[in-house]
């Protein structure tokens, strides 16, 4: 008994490793060396920074190359403004794709969680179908659309709903459409899963508690489907903040994304420091919460 | 709470002989009437054309093999269904106009249907919540319900936090708070162990008779249905096929299927052979003439039914003085169950029949062992004809 129960938590223990090896193979180390990269200088060179980490070269240079790191890049990120209104710019579109997604997306996953159990998987892979082609083609797709005779005017002004076309492109609202129309799978999916598997009962056991249903749905449906919830925001929120493709090819040019910005220092000024600065805060910027938020999850479910 | 709790003195259930029985009052007013009610999904018609009464401060269970419609029944009550045909009443009004929320009738879930996000005070106080009570009120209520089902101690858990019997305790708390005309049960106790169970049967008896609140119970077991209800109905295909105490169900079977379903039954098939002024006489298919002191709607010919209780034959080790109401054969198997001990007895034409016998001593041989002769024998009333 004990045995088996002993190689069930080493079992357990090595299972555990795999994700954890994961992470430190696809995500640690990589952050660590773009940390790396953001504490040097830019050189005219191969590549393009100095000092070069030479794990051959001794203890010596090894001294020498610590002292050769610097926080340069990161007191420039917070010299110019460009950066802090790039990030700005970020989390604001971040929060309103989020919340458009949210109240678009909700009562579609519930919808679907609700319809009869045979049309419940047709919906789904009508929802997942998009994934199907790539997602910069569908980008390119509503640059044809929204672009000045495009589709979308074109029906607008068929419809006489305006009389003559409006502009789309290179406008936050082509930037929101391109974003929401992207990440709506993200949104749904989760919160799909939290419905579907809701318990009937409870809105029974509501009504019948004199609860209308209306006030059932604040009551119940969504506090249950709060991990659904969660889930969806992390899954749109955090790659959005990100966002490259959809505010450069939809969007105008006057106020960056910290993508835009980002891939402005790597590829345009060949500055793969600086770069490398914007993408670690970045990454603190957006993990941080997270950590938070999951910890606070668990001594949660601990102290219940 | 107390001085509204009316304490009702009786709290006996074997049948009306206490005095509750409204059910035999002409002048009584049924708190639930079912009228000729008809529930059809597509094809099934889970409720068939059904009429009951149920009375105020009545304990009414609802007995049924799985599929008859007990939940169907529950649910018309409760507003989740609407009838196809007929009508649902209470307090002598047509309820089916009333959406569910609106309905003074509390159902305890077959599953429980806690809610998972609240804790256990939550839970209950949510009912009081949608009434819209002032905040002490229902501090109040849910602290005296909590008492009552004695889960104070555990107000603050979530309900995956608590065992099977004290989450039943948590769903019977939440339906009872607020104070329902009607309790409907469905299945109350079907999660619990028997032990458990056991005492949860007297623990709702008990509640109910305090609280005088009608409970609506629906059970498959008919040992459950018996203990705690003042009348049971037994359904079959959507029909209450016969209400009654359980005396009366048990005793007086009105059917073949009620006989079998309630309780052990010896079931043997026999010809009315002659009517006379102090019973009948029956041609049974075990070969013995049977006489019984009934009385029934059937001509001389006719196809009958004797029903037996397994505990009231007698059985004896030499043939009997009369050779009516008995037969004879050899014992084929015995169960001993510890109160008593059931006898399987092979008819010389192969005809089982049980019977059952106290174990009065503690004296571990029988007095009959496997394959004796033995002849059963019982008297003139403790059989019931049935003509189907
Ligand atoms: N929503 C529904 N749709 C279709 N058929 C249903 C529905 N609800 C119940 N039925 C059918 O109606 C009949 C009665 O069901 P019901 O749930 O009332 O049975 P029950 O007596 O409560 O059974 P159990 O003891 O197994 O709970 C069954 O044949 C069932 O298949
Ligand atoms: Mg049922």
């Amino acid at each position: 008994m004990a045995e088996t129960r002993r190689r069930a938590g080493g079992a357990g223990r090595s299972a555990v490793l795999i994700p954890y090896g994961w992470l430190v193979l696809f995500f640690l180390l990589p952050f660590l060396i773009v940390l790396k990269i953001s504490l040097s200088a830019t050189a005219i060179a191969q590549p393009p920074y100095t000092p070069v980490f030479d794990p051959s070269a001794g203890l010596a240079a090894l001294k020498e190359f610590l002292a050769d790191l610097s926080f340069d890049n990161y007191a420039q990120l917070i010299a110019d403004r460009l950066y802090l209104f790039s990030y700005l710019r970020s989390l604001e579109i971040a929060a309103v794709s989020t919340v458009i997604l949210l109240v678009l997306g909700y009562p579609v996953a519930y919808g679907m969680a609700r319809v009869a159990r045979r049309w419940q998987g047709l919906l789904l892979v009508l929802v997942i179908l998009p994934f199907w082609t790539s997602f910069l083609i569908r980008i390119y797709a509503w640059v044809t659309i929204l672009q000045h005779d495009g589709l979308l005017n074109q029906a607008l002004v068929a419809l006489h709903i305006v009389d003559a076309p409006l502009t789309w492109l290179a406008t936050d609202t082509a930037i929101y459409i391109g974003i929401v129309y992207s990440y709506f799978p993200f949104m749904v999916l989760p919160l799909y899963a939290a419905l579907e598997k809701m318990d009937e009962s409870l809105l029974e056991a509501a009504a019948n508690l004199g609860c209308p249903r209306w006030k059932t749905f604040w009551l119940v449906t969504l506090p249950l489907s709060r991990p659904g919830i969660v889930a969806g925001v992390l899954l749109c929120f955090i790659p959005i903040v990100g966002e490259f493709v959809a505010p450069d090819l939809l969007g105008g040019s006057s106020r960056q994304m910290i993508g835009q910005t980002l891939w402005t220092e790597f590829f345009a000024n060949r500055d793969w420091p600086a770069a490398s600065g914007v993408a670690a805060v970045l990454l603190l910027l957006l993990v941080v919460p997270i950590v938070i938020y999951q910890h606070q999850q668990a001594r949660e479910l601990e102290g219940a | 709470m107390a001085d509204e709790v009316e304490i009702r003195q009786e709290t006996d259930r074997g049948g009306a002989k206490l005095g509750f029985a409204p059910w035999a009052d002409p002048a009584a007013r049924p708190l639930v009437r079912f009228d000729a009610v008809t529930k059809r999904f597509g094809e099934t018609r889970a409720v068939d054309a059904l009429s009951l009464d149920i009375f105020p401060g009545e304990f009414f269970a609802l007995l049924g093999p799985s599929g008859c419609g007990k939940s169907t029944l529950l649910r018309l009550l409760a507003g989740f269904e609407a009838p196809s045909e007929g009508r649902v009443l209470l307090d002598g009004t047509a309820i089916d106009a009333v959406p569910p929320h609106r309905r003074p009738v509390n159902m305890m879930f077959q599953n429980y249907a806690l809610f998972p996000h609240l804790t256990v005070e939550g839970n209950v106080a949510f009912g009081l919540k949608q009434e819209g009570r002032p905040r002490a009120e229902i501090a109040a209520r849910v602290a005296e319900m909590l008492a009552l089902v004695k889960l104070a101690p555990l107000a603050r858990r979530k309900p995956h936090e608590l065992s099977g019997g004290q989450r039943q305790r948590v769903a019977l708390a939440r339906s009872l708070v607020k104070r329902p005309r009607v309790l409907l049960l469905d299945e109350p106790l079907a999660a619990l162990d028997k032990q458990l169970r056991g005492e949860t049967q007297f623990e709702l008896m008990e509640l109910q008779a305090r609280l005088g609140t009608t409970f609506v119970i629906v059970t498959h077991d008919q040992e459950e249905a018996m203990t705690v209800a003042h009348r049971m109905g037994v359904m079959d295909r959507g029909r209450i096929v016969q209400v009654g105490t359980p005396a009366e169900v048990y005793e007086q079977p009105n059917s073949r299927y009620v006989a079998s379903f309630v309780g052990d039954v010896n079931l043997i098939e026999g010809r009315l052979a002659a009517v006379g002024p102090s019973g009948l006489l029956i041609d049974s298919t075990v070969g013995a003439k049977l006489a019984t002191n009934q009385r029934v709607e059937a001509d001389v010919g006719a196809t009958v039914w004797v029903t037996l209780r397994p505990e009231k034959l007698r059985v004896a080790t030499a043939p009997p003085a009369a050779n009516e109401n008995c037969v004879s054969g050899h014992v084929a198997e015995i169960a001993y169950l510890g109160n008593v001990s059931l006898y399987k007895v092979r008819l010389d034409n192969g005809f089982m029949m049980k019977a059952q016998l106290p174990n009065l001593t503690r004296v571990v041989e029988r007095p009959i062992g496997t394959n004796e002769r033995v002849w059963l024998s019982w008297t003139p009333d403790a059989g019931v004809v049935l003509t189907g």
